[in-house]
């Protein structure tokens, strides 16, 4: 451990956006310079006190935070082991973590003079949120989604229609959450001018790993400082799902130089890693370049991408932000999976057990935190990111138990 | 001298602007190449483009996506199309030929590999779409170990500074991407065009091709007249897609549709020639 604890996290990434051999900026000539554009107004306004205050304001009055820390007593006393907290990232507007990062990068946008935002959206929920940041500031807003997931999803699509956001359907493709990403991009490239593309996770080109790993880092403070105050120490270990990895990366950054607190980050196991119906690059994949970073992805021998699967629409993405696949490295994170069944199982579990229904993405990470808390004992502690809430799912939920809506 | 300087100096010295066309390698199928590659040579093409397809190609509309799409039903890699190549070759020496693609099934294959084989096959020059000069001085020394080329995409939105920097790396021609967006897009203005071109030869020796939205013959002709060399693929790959049931027509097709362009480039330059006399 000793040659781990000498990196200085805050230092990363570098000037070019590498984590170690990871992340960088993979584009096409065309987005170098709005990317570089990027890079600059955000290296001037994360230091811009108005800016900060403005961000600040909007967080705590129309986000509604800070988000709880819940002490989940229940679910723990049941599973007989650690005591688990619940961030409750889905008390956020919009019901998930994903608007601390589109209300950022909003307001940036509305700094830079841009008029027009667009996203790519696998759940829905980075769609929501850009749609009702758009709405709040009164910006156009496109969003990109696979054909695949608006029929999956289409409570989502009709919430973003209703917030005056124009959801383009992508037929391209394995008509998931990666296409959706290449026709953002291509949106983005034929309307740089007046266009700001809000990358919905950790992912993408310099500096979007960075910069949205910032804008969630608010979830990591928070829960640094209410853990403190309510146990008078840091927890054992800290647990979220990772699809992009963005919640995660939220609430891991202010914990990194901690060193007695283990990071697990949960990868979507889908049907099993073993027959390759799964989104789990980190456990599976390897090194590659895609969307704009380099990173651990899911690809076959030629180097095309897979097709993944996993039951929640927003964990089914074939790549992970290229700080994670360094963590990965370098040991300071441990990267598990959790499958459908267990995501499911623990979806079902905290419903019953605390009356609290979670996204299907964060009960991934509860289907480990209850692996983990089995083994542990009731002096110590876990912190699980709640991402996101489950109404959206109901009915992927239902469809699964045979049942009709 | 290698085959693509040969070529550009050929076409100098005739007065003539290069036409580069661009197919998807093993689209609508495998066979199919080779015999796309002797017939736009015949059809009047100077060099040949040919790209590797990729799962997801982020700078491409969603014709050449397409193309991608129908290669990989056959599972097209990067070595089965330097067989191609290899193939190609066996009938035609002098026609330089240049691979487009996305770094990823390059970076799989291995950089050293690749060039090797490339540069074995016959392969004259490496165009990576998704790889911008700050990430690529590995790549780039093994390209110019094996006397490849590496072909840079120059944009609309890349400043004066950035162009002078990709200019330095760059070899065999430097290729301006001739509007905001994808390949497919529409919309193409000349005399941007001929501006940004101009910015690119302060900068350059090398000879300038223009890409992107170059949808016709009619186009072709004019871009001729301000570029060195005209890219068309897109259009191309539309009029592939649109006749891959029947080969015969599509052959015929395509040999037809690049003669245009070819002509209507000829009279461009001999119209240019006529205009500086006077």
């Amino acid at each position: 451990m000793s040659s781990k604890v000498s990196i200085n996290y805050g230092e990363f990434p570098d000037a070019g956006g590498h984590f170690g051999r990871y992340g960088g900026r993979f584009v096409p000539e065309l987005l170098m310079a709005p990317l570089e554009e990027l890079a600059e107004a955000y290296a001037r306004y994360r230091e811009d006190p108005r800016f900060l205050a403005e961000l600040e304001a909007d967080l705590v009055h129309y986000v509604g935070r800070p988000s709880p820390l819940y002490y989940a007593q229940r679910w723990s006393e049941q599973l007989g082991g650690a005591r688990i907290y619940l961030k409750r990232e889905d008390l956020n507007h919009t019901g998930a973590h994903k608007i601390n990062n589109t209300m950022g990068q909003a307001l940036l946008a509305a700094r830079m003079g841009k008029t027009r935002l667009v996203a790519e959206t696998g759940a829905g929920q980075h769609g929501v949120a850009t749609a009702t940041v758009a709405a709040r500031l009164g910006l156009e807003c496109v969003i990109y989604m696979g054909a695949a997931d608006v029929q999956r999803q289409s409570v989502n699509v009709y919430r973003m229609r209703l917030l005056g956001a124009k959801v383009i359907a992508v037929e391209a493709g394995t008509r998931t959450l990666k296409d959706a990403l290449n026709e953002a991009f291509r949106d983005w490239a034929a309307n740089v001018d007046d266009t700001f593309y809000i990358i919905g996770t950790v992912a993408g080109p310099h500096p979007y790993p960075a910069m949205v790993r910032d804008f969630q880092t608010v979830i990591g403070h928070e829960a640094r400082r209410q853990i403190l105050e309510r146990e008078g120490r840091l927890p054992d270990a800290l647990v979220a799902c990772v699809g992009g990895g963005s919640n995660a990366m939220g609430l891991f950054h202010p914990f990194l130089a901690d060193a007695g607190v283990r990071l697990y980050g949960v990868e979507a196991g889908g049907e099993g890693l073993a027959g390759g119906r799964h989104a789990a690059p980190l456990a599976t994949g390897r090194p590659g370049v895609l969307h704009g970073n380099r990173t651990y992805l899911m690809e076959d021998a030629d180097g095309q991408i897979l097709p993944t699967h996993s039951i929640s629409a927003g964990l089914d993405y074939p790549g992970v932000g290229p700080e994670h696949a360094w963590l990965k490295d370098v040991g300071r994170a441990e990267y598990v999976d959790a499958t459908d069944q267990e995501a499911l199982a623990a979806f079902h579990a905290l419903t019953r057990a605390e009356g609290i229904m979670p996204a299907l993405e964060s009960a991934h990470a509860l289907a480990c935190a209850d692996r983990l808390a089995r083994e542990m004992t009731p002096d110590q502690i876990i912190v699980a990111n709640l991402s996101g809430r489950g109404d959206k799912d109901i009915n992927t939920v239902a469809a699964l138990e045979g049942m009709e809506l | 001298m290698n085959r693509i300087e040969r070529r550009f100096a050929a076409c100098r010295e005739h007065g003539r602007k290069a036409l580069i066309p661009y197919i998807t390698g093993g689209d609508p199928q495998p066979d199919a190449t080779v015999p796309l590659l002797q017939t736009l040579v015949e059809g009047g093409a100077d060099i040949l483009e040919i790209g590797i397809p990729f799962s997801d190609p982020m700078a491409d509309g969603q014709v050449i996506q397409a193309a991608c799409e129908r290669a990989l039903v056959h599972h097209v890699n990067i070595r089965r199309i330097l067989e191609m190549v290899r193939e190609f070759r066996t009938d035609d020496v002098h026609t330089p030929v240049v691979l487009m693609g996305y770094l990823n099934p390059i970076e799989q294959m291995g950089y050293a590999a690749f060039a090797q084989e490339a540069v074995a096959a016959g392969v004259d020059g490496i165009l990576c779409v998704d790889l911008p000069p700050e990430e690529s001085q590995f790549f780039v020394e093994m390209l110019q170990e094996n006397q490849l080329d590496p072909i840079w995409l120059i944009a609309p939105t890349t400043q004066a500074e950035r162009i002078r920097r990709i200019c330095e790396v760059a070899r065999g021609f430097v290729y301006y991407v001739s509007l905001k967006g994808v390949t497919g897009a529409d919309s193409l203005s000349v005399s941007d065009v001929a501006v940004h071109v101009a910015n690119i030869r302060a900068a350059t020796r090398l000879p300038v091709g223009v890409g992107f939205g170059i949808r016709d013959a009619a186009a072709a002709g004019r871009i001729a007249g301000v570029a060195d060399a005209v890219v068309v693929g897109s259009a191309l790959v539309a009029q592939i897609e649109a006749h891959q049931s029947e080969p015969e027509v599509m052959y015929a097709v395509v040999r037809e549709f690049i003669a245009d362009m070819r002509r209507a480039m000829d009279a461009a330059a001999v119209e240019t020639a006529l205009g500086g006399e006077r």
